[in-house]
């Protein structure tokens, strides 16, 4: 009776994770299929198989691919330097800061931490308009381009992701004991090199933590892309090409979703590759 | 050793001297505006250079305090004037008449008065609300109900982890446009073939409200879920044995033992998805671009699906008004600022009753 029990419930449990499995893959399942087939065949069979062809799909990758609205390869380009850069720089002066706060009890150290985890309050939209004044006047002053420019975006996402990079990463510092660091001294290590011999390879675990949540965030962000770049400017992330792209393309669905698929797959590949470092990391991230 | 030392001192005076010629150089052109092309370049340069002379500074006593120094500044840098200067102007402009380029007056709370006289905005500011309170309590329990199916005894549980989560590593921008696709093209094809409903549900405005709702919770409540799960496994299995022992049916022990025990992750959940629920500006602006007619107050207004991030961004940047978005923005900012609080609060008093 009770193994028969368990078995129903079981094959329940099943039917109900399936059906949810397949609720969250739908849309995603809808992209695959429509981008095989030409713009009337989408529009009259959206679900069915009917009107899907190879040929179909390497002419809307090439209509997509080749549009000079959307510019494919040069808005990958542009959101992959931008992410990878910011990302080394968040790590590399995250870790810095995080370790120099907690190794210090003076005032100004703790003062620093406080407006760091203070400013994650802060949304974005409330410092968004002043920003781009001021990163066009500064621009202007100094010289170099902070609008419109790699460099200049590169340096917000620094100014942004700081708070959180420092929070996370200055936690971790805390569990490492300050005997590994008396000890380094005695044997003669410089106190710069404590940080880069000893705490730096010490901390990677939390890098990647924090890597992988400011990654997702500055790949996917589009607010801060589409102000400073502009909808119409030269340089373009992936997802501010995207909405670029639709604007001009209104209803053409089948160019419309083979760019959605094109720009979901660089995601999609590193999440099939790290899936398990990305899930834990996207944990660890919040419940600390 | 004193040779070296004395090269140090010889490089650090060198990199000193030069990179304050390079930065007051830079800056004295910049004060007077001249065309020179290398004058960012330089400043740069200059500024490079004097952190470097003081790190190879030799000095024993202070050491320590220029690398700390050293450390710290490149970050708080980019954070002040990122986030602190502009959080400051801010609060300022939204004071003044500011046009986004410059200002002329100080106007003291007009453009806060403005604001509250302003329908759309009222509207806006309550959908805000209705659709945090929707959000925190359907992605909460779906989240919960979704790790509680994963911790079953569940056969391939990676996968659907892994299918649950997807959702949340796609940009809001995409994700909208696709559910658009499915909203506009698929569901019509099968709600005109089951109902002759030939109307999007993006059409009116309540059901593409609803829409909205629906694909947030499609998008976020994976990520809730997995971390319920990360509280679930925490609770020790001798607790929810002793309690089958003890003959507990499944929801005595899902209601006193298992969501007492993860009170803190509850917490974490619900200010998440509180947070981000406020926040909400991608898949609005792609899924309706706040479109939707509604009566309100009186007034017919054409922006029936545009929650707060939105109003803000299309004031500003669509209608022009840099000062009053911005007093529209450090409302929003005060808003988020209490809820967040006040939230973080009943919790942690909830967490030491439990």
């Amino acid at each position: 009776m009770k193994t028969k029990m368990k078995t129903s419930t079981f094959v329940i449990i099943m039917v109900v994770a399936i059906l949810v499995a397949a609720y969250t893959l739908m849309p995603f399942f809808l992209v695959c299929i429509n981008v095989f087939k030409n713009a009337n065949n989408i529009v009259a069979n959206p679900v069915g198989m009917a009107g899907m062809s190879f040929g179909q799909l390497t002419t809307n990758i090439s209509n997509v691919v080749n549009n000079s609205n959307f510019n494919f390869w040069y808005a990958f380009g542009t959101s992959a330097v931008i992410t990878i850069l910011s990302l080394v720089l968040l790590a590399l002066l995250g870790g810095m800061t995080g370790w120099v706060i907690c190794r210090n009890k003076a005032k100004w150290s703790t003062a620093v931490y406080m407006a760091f985890v203070a400013s994650m309050i802060i949304p974005f939209q409330v410092v968004m308009l002043p920003l781009i004044s001021t990163f066009r006047d500064v621009g202007k002053f100094i010289g170099i381009p902070m609008l419109q420019s790699i460099p200049g975006i590169v340096f917000a996402y620094c100014g942004f992701g700081g708070a959180m990079t420092v929070f996370i990463l200055t936690g971790f510092v805390k569990t490492i004991p300050y005997d590994l660091e008396e000890a380094a001294s005695i044997d003669g290590c410089s106190y710069e090199g404590i940080y880069f011999h000893i705490i730096f390879p010490l901390l990677k675990p939390s890098i990647v933590t924090v890597t992988i949540l400011n990654g997702m965030w500055i790949w996917n962000d589009y607010l801060l892309p589409s102000l400073m770049l502009g909808q119409n400017g030269k340089v373009k992330t992936l997802p501010v090409a995207v909405q670029a792209f639709v604007g001009s393309y209104v209803k053409q669905w089948d160019l419309i979703l083979t760019a959605a698929l094109l720009a979901m797959i660089p995601m999609i590949i590193i999440f099939l590759i790290a899936q398990k470092q990305i899930m834990a990391g996207m944990v660890e991230g919040a419940v600390k | 050793m004193n040779e070296n030392t004395a090269g140090k001192k010889v490089l650090s005076l060198v990199l000193l001297v030069g990179g304050l010629a390079g930065l007051i150089g830079a800056l004295a052109m910049d004060f007077s505006h001249s065309p020179v092309a290398f004058r960012g370049p330089l400043l740069i340069i200059g500024a490079v250079a004097i952190l470097a002379g003081l790190y190879f500074y030799p000095t024993l006593e202070h050491h320590r305090s220029i690398i700390n120094f050293l450390f710290v500044f490149p970050l708080l840098f980019t954070f002040a004037v990122t986030v602190l200067i502009p959080l400051g102007l801010g609060i300022f402009y939204s004071m003044t008449d500011w046009n986004g380029v410059k200002m002329n007056n100080v106007v003291g709370l007009a453009n806060y008065g403005a604001m509250f006289r302003e329908a759309g905005f009222l509207w806006s500011v309550l959908l805000t609300f209705l659709f945090v309170i929707f959000n925190m309590v359907l992605v909460n329990v779906i989240g919960f109900c979704l790790a509680l199916l994963c911790t079953s005894r569940l056969k391939g549980v990676g996968f659907f982890r892994a299918a649950y989560f997807l959702p949340n590593l796609i940009g809001g921008i995409v994700l909208g446009y696709v559910w658009q696709f499915v909203f506009n093209n698929v569901l019509i094809q099968l709600t005109a073939s089951a109902f002759g409903m030939r109307n999007s549900v993006l059409a009116a405005t309540p059901t593409a409200f609803a829409a909205i709702i629906v694909v947030y919770i499609w998008q976020y409540a994976g990520y809730i879920m997995l971390i319920y799960i990360n509280g679930l496994v925490t609770i020790p299995g001798d607790v929810i044995e002793a309690a089958n022992i003890d003959g507990a049916s499944p929801l005595a022990t899902l209601f006193q033992i298992k969501i007492p025990m993860i009170m803190a992750t509850i917490t974490i959940c619900t200010f998440l998805t509180l947070t981000s629920a406020f926040k909400q500006f991608d898949v609005n602006m792609a899924l309706t671009n706040g479109t939707g007619s509604v009566q309100f107050m009186g007034n017919y207004l054409t922006n029936g699906t545009q929650m707060l991030a939105l109003n803000i961004y299309n004031t500003a940047i669509a209608k022009n008004s840099y000062a009053l978005g911005q007093a529209k923005a450090v409302l929003f900012f005060i808003i988020l600022a209490c809820v967040s609080l006040i939230q973080v609060r009943i919790s942690n008093s909830k967490e030491v009753e439990a």
